[in-house]
């Protein structure tokens, strides 16, 4: 098994005839055979896009999300809109009752994504990102941008704040043999859909994810609060054994490394206390950004 | 983005908040025009700093006993004494570092009496994803000390988006800051425009430390710390004026310019990278093999060539850098897009020091072949690892 995507999901894409749309449907496409199934601009709906790289791949245009979704029995949206309209592309997913949104696009204002969360708590949707790298479980399913060579099918369930450390992850786990089930980016906003806990508790759940890597950065107290929902799922005798890294130890407080969340304020948010309350988990936290897999390794062999 | 305290007093002016009187003044000369046009007699004198812990500052050029960053005058002459001493020396507080602040700006203020010291802030509480308002009956002090010792002092409260601070959330403010008669009547107009204000502006942090009750029994900003959110600017032009870039790092304004995501640190070994968290492991691995990193660098997603080169033009241009850290993981960032962008920025400004390169992810052959076949003195990683560790090597054997 896999969570939340895999060989049957359809997906339509809000902001597909830009640039960054055009590249990263053309690479889903030519991964696995992903099923993208249309795309959505609001003044060329009828009209069609053609791939670049693949004279026989075309989607159907359609002007709104609603009706690409009755078309196509869409049950995921990628969104690729810039900054300034991504808060109301993914508003328009929520209307649309599109069941799983991903939205990539980075530097959406916070004010848009309060907006934003405020609806997806009365919807039925669920959202991954903003600022996130998508989705991917191998051999079946690619949403977002994460680089497809890199990902072997296998054991390991990957989540993560960070797109690049995903990427990290799943290389090291993929060089060790394990291969992933899927691999999830979360985003590294403050404001955002999906949590940890959101993904920890599929992972668990999934039969076919022998163990997780989770991946933290400094800011916030999402790392805690996983943390602790591990310890309590532990109790329960619900356990996988984890590997995990913390990016930001050598942040100074008070910047904003990047990521708009990524930030120690008011003496919260910093790395030591995140990997203080993950070890509490039992999670074994690597010291090394290129050690996740061998850490794993470790755990796994006890 | 940071403002100053008067730019903040003004921006809160605009929606009803109750500040203080008072003139911004770039010169001595000014002081005695500005103190006169308030209604005296008593005034405060307070440095235009993008820092806090002014009062308690100290100035390097004048001594261990003067006065610090913010001064009361009680005549005209003290007003512009105390300006003559304040301006073009610098500050330095707890939150500026041992270099501190040159202070190009004053703020000449109308004196009030204090009752009670409070602290207010509004700042978006991401564990529910909405604004929420931070306050204590402890204020005019270092709220992250009063965080730490007496946590029970704070109160935060959730504002819905859907309704904005409702009347029963006026109250339940009133009620933790123990505010009664005028100041109450002046609370419950307050909070929401302080939110209105928070919300419209799309303000990052609204900080009030502290908001004051005064012996005629109202409500007043006493102080006011604001920054923006750097993603909505686009739809801020009053705000976007507002910018002081004498009080920001000149690789920092260069680097936005480009939309690149630096911040400048104290070590040697320059960082370019695309995503902030492979950027922060990068710096974290960098100190794990005993060095320091100079900076901090997300190229960011879909970077073009032209970015790239501007990154590379940044770190060089950092005379504490002795080794550059190349660190690329591409999904939505070409390996060959950054190869072209290096070796485009290398030819332009030369290569005095070691360059390890470490490519993976999207088009990573590629990448790699613009390298190789670029003739240039590039040290090839196979991973991070490997990289981290011939950075430091190369850095600390050439030391």
């Amino acid at each position: 098994m896999s969570i939340l995507v895999n060989k049957d999901t359809k997906i339509i894409v809000q902001g597909l005839t830009g640039k960054t749309g055009t590249f990263h449907t053309e690479q889903a496409l030519q991964y696995y055979g992903t099923k993208m199934v249309a795309g959505v601009h609001p003044k060329k709906g009828g009209e069609s896009w053609a791939s670049g790289v693949d004279a026989s791949a075309s989607l159907p245009i359609f002007a709104t999300v609603g009706e690409a979704r009755e078309a196509t029995g869409a049950d995921a949206s990628v969104i690729y809109v810039p900054p300034a309209g991504a808060g109301a592309a993914i508003i328009e997913a929520i209307d649309a009752e599109v069941p799983f949104i991903v939205c990539i696009t980075e530097g959406i204002p916070v004010a848009d994504m309060v907006k934003v969360k405020a609806k997806l708590e009365k919807s039925k949707s669920r959202l991954l990102g903003p600022n996130c790298p998508g989705i991917l479980t191998p051999e079946e399913c690619k949403i977002g941008i994460m680089p497809g060579s890199i990902f072997k099918k296998g054991s390991v369930g990957v989540v993560s704040r960070s797109g690049t450390l995903t990427y990290e992850a799943v290389f090291q786990t993929s060089n060790a043999g394990l291969g992933q089930t899927t691999a999830v980016g979360i985003g590294g906003d403050p404001v955002k859909g999906t949590e940890f806990i959101d993904v920890l508790e599929m992972f668990l759940a999934d039969d076919e994810t022998q163990s997780i890597i989770m991946i933290g950065e400094i800011g916030g107290s999402a790392e805690e609060e996983a943390a602790q929902f591990l310890k309590d799922e532990a109790k329960k005798g619900r356990k996988k054994p984890m590997a995990g890294f913390i990016a930001g130890r050598t942040a100074p407080p008070g910047r904003t490394m990047g990521h708009a969340g990524a930030v120690i304020s008011g003496g919260k948010g910093g790395a030591e206390d995140k990997i203080a309350a993950m070890e509490e988990a039992g999670i074994k936290v690597s010291p090394s950004p290129a050690k996740l897999g061998e850490t794993l390794l470790e755990v796994l062999k006890g | 983005m940071n403002i100053h305290e008067y730019q903040a007093k003004a921006v809160l002016k605009q929606f009803g908040a109750p500040v203080a009187e008072g003139v911004a003044i770039f010169s001595a000369d000014e002081a005695e025009a500005a103190a006169k046009s308030l209604p005296g007699p008593l005034w405060v004198v307070k440095s235009q700093i993008h820092a806090g812990g002014r009062g308690k500052g100290k100035f390097k050029e004048l001594g261990p006993d003067a006065k610090g960053g913010v001064r009361l005058a009680f005549s005209l002459d003290e007003v512009t004494s105390h300006a003559k001493e304040m301006l073009g020396n610098t500050l330095v507080t707890a939150q500026t570092g041992d270099a501190g602040k040159v202070v190009n700006r004053l703020y000449i203020e109308d004196g009030a009496d204090i009752e009670r010291e409070l602290y207010l802030s509004i700042l978006v509480d991401r564990t529910v994803g909405r604004p929420a308002f931070v306050v204590s009956t402890e204020g005019g002090m270092d709220i992250e000390a009063v965080a730490h010792d007496t946590p029970e002092k704070i109160i935060t409260l959730p504002i819905d988006p859907d309704t904005g601070v409702t009347e029963t959330d006026s109250a339940k403010l009133c009620d933790a800051l123990e505010l009664t008669g005028l100041a109450r009547e002046d609370g419950m107009k307050l909070f929401p425009i302080l939110h209105t204000a928070f919300v419209e502006k799309d303000m990052a942090l609204l900080e009030v430390n502290p908001l004051i009750v005064m012996k005629d029994g109202h409500l007043r900003v006493l102080d006011a710390k604001v920054s923006f959110d750097g993603n909505a600017l686009f739809r801020h032009d009053d705000i976007m004026a507002l910018r002081d870039e004498t009080e920001e790092d000149a690789k920092e304004i260069e680097a936005s310019k480009y939309d690149l995501a630096y911040v400048a640190l104290d070590g040697d070994i320059g960082c370019m990278v695309n995503g902030a968290g492979l950027a922060m492991a990068t710096m974290d691995i960098i100190k794990l093999y005993g060095a320091e990193p100079a900076n901090f660098l997300d190229v960011g997603g879909g970077a073009s060539k032209e970015k790239v080169t501007a990154a590379f033009k940044i770190i060089t241009s950092d005379p504490n850098v002795k080794g550059i850290l190349v660190n690329i993981f591409g999904g939505i960032m070409r390996c060959d897009v950054i190869a072209e962008g290096v070796i485009a920025a290398v030819q332009d400004v030369g290569l005095k020091v070691p360059l390890v390169v470490r490519l993976e992810g999207t088009n990573v052959e590629l990448g790699k072949k613009i390298i190789n076949e670029s003739g240039l003195n590039v040290i090839a990683a196979d991973d991070l690892d490997d990289a981290a560790q011939k950075i430091v090597k190369a850095v600390k054997g050439g030391a």
